[in-house]
């Protein structure tokens, strides 16, 4: 176990480091020269140039990339030039805000896609089944964007029901994490379903069956527990998946997270901003697919012993 | 949309030794949209820069100084049904544009580390973890919004993602064909490399990619209907559905035709896509190699 979880942490840290230079890459590759971005349209050329020697511009790629790993190294990800503050202290504020609704979002695909999974796997192509397939392809195929419009136009415009924006009360986290939810509950749906016929075909379930359980309590007792563990798994390997929707459905309803700060820096050219905030979200997907990876080979001896070997 | 997800529901799962008409309707709509996107513009005429706002806001049916606004006209008095037209060509020429560039780096790059195995191998599915660590919108979000606005940017910020799943596809295909016996024998012969790949390996992924390809097109279609929402990406005279979308935001209290209208047509593209998609993956599952139908993401 201690082998894989290293080999694991050895995978993570490498991805980190490339995810760091892919953005340094990208950042590099822009077209633009972040002094004369940062300056403005007034600044003189000798401004300029004196912002270019102090940000390091003016020497070779490789050198620059050295440097900007070793800030990467200190957590130091430059100032945004929009508020005057550290880039990272701007993206920290903001992401209590994306915690709230994902989480909120992941409990209620969690709920709603094991329900309709446990519904469409307990008979197999049977009416519920296809009903609950053609669900799941239904909350697919819409865009969230306009699911969570649609909901505003409904709830908000027309029974004026729900806050069509931003946050405060509780209410206001309903439309958008329940937006935010739709497609990983077809998703969750879709894993549930697969893994609830798989564990209805066990040998166990027809010993409980022939206690004399009932329907309900080996569904809910045998079946449940034991078509968990990929569903766990999968919300773990959907995070990123998550964040990214997230990043759409804050935009949607003007909620103050990361997903809105990242829009807003991209429009602004406000780029240390926008590198700390993604550089955030992807060791955040890497520490969670890490933890998914891990939990995986805790809550099933199998894989627990084939990894060591 | 009941109405919709009851023939869905309907069409969904594979159910053989039966005639199923209803399984042509998501081709029907695919054909529908495809003939929208290819004469639609030339039957309709639409000006993005024109702001007739004498007819502003008109509901859907009213009449409008260039004839009947049969979806309604926007805050600025566009016609919404041509925007939903042109919009149409718009979502289609990006994501066969997208699929087919994902596609082909996807099956290149999939073919060759599979074949090659060893340290190509695993530099390749190193950079496809790294990548795999942003969200796909994200970093099309940033590659979109760091370059000047193009339709070539967008497609290349949406492909950026797109090749990893054809890729891991193609490889592990490659990966259990490279040991059969006509690659062997094929390799003995002294068939060349390439021609070992195009006549002896790829003809085997060729169902499963097209699965695939049907089921990517389906995200294409979505991605960037997102990024255009944001305002992000395509320059200010494409007309795409995202951006018509975010445009009705402000009035939906007054005008919800604006919005509602591009995200029908999106959601009845995307879901009719996804649907075709499953069919063929239901057709090619088990072919090429066990699991292949796992591939797909979500």
């Amino acid at each position: 176990m201690t082998g894989l979880v290293i080999r694991r942490l050895a995978v993570g840290m490498f991805v980190l480091w490339g995810a760091v230079t892919l953005m340094f890459a990208l950042l590099r590759m822009a077209p633009g020269d972040p002094a004369t971005l940062m300056l403005g349209p007034d600044a003189t050329s000798a401004e300029v140039d004196a912002l270019r020697t102090e940000l390091g511009l003016d020497r070779g790629v490789f050198a620059q990339y050295l440097t900007y790993l070793g800030q990467i190294a200190r957590l130091d990800f430059g100032d945004s030039y929009r508020f005057n503050l550290p880039a990272m202290d701007v993206v920290l504020d903001r992401l209590q805000a994306t915690v709230e609704l994902t989480v909120t979002a992941t409990v209620i695909a969690a709920v709603a896609g094991l329900t309709l999974g446990m519904l469409a796997g307990y008979r197999p192509n049977g009416r519920l089944d296809r009903t609950v397939s053609g669900l799941t392809i239904l909350l697919q195929g819409m865009p969230t964007f306009w699911v969570g419009i649609m909901l505003v136009l409904l709830f908000s415009a027309t029974l004026h029901l729900l806050p069509s924006s931003s946050v405060g009360t509780p209410q206001h986290m309903i439309m958008p994490a329940v937006t935010l939810s739709l497609p990983f509950t077809a998703i969750v749906a879709r894993i549930a379903r697969t893994s609830v016929v798989d564990s209805m075909q066990e040998p166990y379930v027809q010993t409980a069956y022939s206690k004399g359980l009932s329907r309900f309590q080996v569904l809910t007792g045998h079946v449940l527990r034991n078509s968990l563990t990929p569903v766990v798994t999968i919300i773990g390997l959907q995070m990123g998946a998550l964040l990214g929707g997230a990043v759409i459905v804050e935009n949607v309803f003007a909620w103050p997270g990361l997903g809105s700060l990242i829009v807003e820096s991209v429009a602004n050219r406000d780029y240390s901003v926008v590198q700390a905030a993604v550089l955030l979200i992807a060791a955040v997907v890497v520490v969670l697919n890490l933890l998914a990876d891990l939990s995986y080979s805790l809550l099933d001896p199998r894989i627990r012993t084939g990894g060591n070997r | 949309m009941t109405d919709v997800a009851e023939e869905l529901a309907a069409t969904a799962p594979p159910r053989p030794r039966r005639m199923r008409p209803l399984r042509w309707i998501p081709v029907a709509v695919i054909a529908v949209y495809v003939l929208v996107a290819v004469f639609g513009p030339l039957l309709v005429d639409y000006d993005p820069i024109a702001t007739p706002l004498a007819d502003r806001l008109k509901p859907p049916g009213a009449s409008t100084a260039a004839g009947t606004a049969l979806l309604g006209t926007d805050a600025v008095g566009r016609d919404v049904f041509a925007q939903v037209v042109y919009g149409a060509r718009t979502s289609m020429t990006i994501a066969v544009l997208t699929v087919s560039v994902a596609a082909l780096v996807g099956l290149t790059v999939g073919v060759i580390a599979g074949y090659t195995g060893g340290i190509v191998d695993a530099l390749l599915s190193r950079s496809v973890d790294v990548l795999l660590a942003f969200p796909g919108i994200v970093l099309a979000i940033v590659v979109a919004g760091l370059f000047d606005r193009s339709l070539a940017v967008v497609v290349l910020a949406l492909a950026l993602t797109g090749w990893i799943a054809f890729a891991r596809l193609t490889r592990g295909s490659a990966l259990s064909l490279r040991e059969r016996d006509w690659v062997a024998a094929a390799r003995v012969m002294g068939v060349s490399w390439r021609r070992t790949m195009t006549r002896h390996i790829l003809p085997f992924v060729a169902g499963p990619v097209v699965a695939l390809a049907t089921i990517e097109f389906g995200l294409v279609v979505l991605a960037e209907a997102g990024l255009s929402f944001l305002g992000i990406g395509l320059p200010p005279s494409t007309v795409s559905w995202g951006k018509t979308i975010a445009g009705g935001r402000d009035y939906l209290a007054t005008a919800w035709w604006i919005s509602t209208f591009p995200g029908v047509a999106l959601a009845l593209l995307v879901v009719s896509v996804g649907l075709l998609g499953d069919q063929f993956n239901a057709l090619f599952r088990g072919r090429g190699r066990p699991g292949a139908a796992n591939t797909r993401r979500g």
